[in-house]
């Protein structure tokens, strides 16, 4: 009976996830609604459900895919993969306003490159006080604090030990996962109610997921701006991390 | 000619795998091995599209349906996205890790306001006419 029921879960992995999303989002809002008087929206309180099956997901498997990597979970890593992630990210752009974008243009593509550098900076400064004194370990790890995925690019072209890369990882796993979370509180004191001042955060903070997650919990009509803009952030780190930044890097720190 | 909801949906895909195709290109043009703004692209090109179409009114109420559903499961999916987060990974990466990312995101917050302001001539807002929202499926207008 119960293996019925679990061969049946398997079987749709992607119906579950559907069915489960549902479940969650409904507790969330209900949450929203009844304890916090809507002051912590709904979805904020569903992704951080998510993180937290995710976390348990990891420490129970030992895998790297949150919950997804549990036997009749699997559907989850469909639906929240990166195929169905981005294009639900790009039919947000239906509802997103041309003129916004072009009267932001150069603000965004200006926050781009002072997020990546920024962040690398930031990733290259934590690194040295923890003792890393070499140009290769501090560009790995400046890279992936910009985001987990420059980070590997980075240390794999430059030659990083592994130990310094799994690091560069998880320091934009952090700045991925915070920004999820954080977004919805710190919205209000940083002005981010506009679609311009969505387009800088997307460029600012680079993390797809993370701007994604962060800015649908704040206000789901500024999702559009933050994204197109955040989505470039990754190909300009793989571009300036392993040439330019660590050409710097290199010239300080020999 | 009939309107389908599909057409809508295969608008979007169209859009989606166009700007996917042209981020790789980009990449590979940069020597890089990564997908350049893939996404951006495809949302760049779905807002032209679209503005284009609704002018030739070209654009039935039943294909937006098709595209609003999928924004419409934007945030499920992005709950779907979180569930499937390194989470442990993250936080097994140490002080050092999690140090890097929260300094990074507060360095970044920081700057948020001091960039909105550069080329600011008036307050924007969003118009009611922008259509989307975490309840209601994207009036078809």
């Amino acid at each position: 009976m119960f293996e019925m029921l679990s061969d049946v879960f398997k079987e749709n992995g992607l119906i579950l996830s559907f069915a489960l999303v549902g479940v969650v989002m409904y507790f969330s809002y209900l949450f929203s609604d009844k304890l916090t008087k809507g002051r912590l929206h709904g979805s904020a309180i569903a992704i951080i459900v998510g993180l937290i099956l995710a976390y348990i997901g990891g420490v129970t498997t030992g895998g790297e895919k949150g919950l997804s990597d549990i036997g009749i979970f699997t559907g989850i890593g469909l639906m929240g993969g990166g195929m169905l992630r981005d294009f639900a990210i790009v039919a947000t752009a239906f509802g997103a306003n041309i003129e916004e974008i072009k009267k932001a243009g150069f603000t965004g593509v200006l926050s781009l490159f002072l997020g990546v550098v920024v962040s690398f900076v930031v990733g290259v400064a934590i690194a040295l006080a923890f003792g890393y004194t070499d140009a290769v370990s501090l560009t790995t790890i400046g890279a992936g604090t910009a985001t987990y995925i420059v980070g590997p690019v980075t240390g794999t072209a430059l030659g990083a030990s592994s130990e310094v890369i799994t690091l560069s990882i998880a320091a934009g796993l952090v700045k991925s996962i915070l920004t999820m979370i954080g977004t919805p509180f710190i919205a209000k004191y940083i002005g981010l109610d506009n679609p311009r001042s969505a387009i800088v955060y997307g460029g600012l903070m680079g993390t797809t997921s993370g701007v994604a997650g962060g800015l649908a919990a704040t206000d789901p009509k500024l999702v559009p701006y933050g994204a197109m803009t955040a989505t470039f952030y990754t190909g300009l780190g793989c571009l300036m991390a392993p040439s330019i930044l660590f050409i710097i890097t290199r010239s300080i720190f020999g | 000619m009939k309107s389908l909801v599909i057409y809508g949906v295969s608008l979007l895909a169209l859009c989606m795998l166009t700007g996917a195709f042209i981020g790789d290109l980009l990449g590979s043009i940069l020597g890089i091995e990564a997908n350049v703004g893939g996404v951006g692209i495809a949302m760049l090109i779905l807002v032209l599209a679209v503005d284009h179409l609704k002018k030739k009114k070209k654009l039935t109420v039943k294909s937006q349906e098709g595209v609003a559903f999928w924004s419409a499961m934007y945030i499920p999916i992005v709950i779907a996205m979180a569930a499937q987060q390194n989470v442990f990974g993250a936080i097994d990466g140490g002080p050092l890790a999690i140090l890097a990312g929260v300094a990074a995101v507060f360095v970044s917050w920081a700057l948020v306001p001091l960039l909105s302001k550069i080329g600011k001539e008036k307050q924007n807002t969003i118009g009611d006419e922008l259509i989307g929202g975490s309840d209601h499926v994207r009036d078809a207008k």
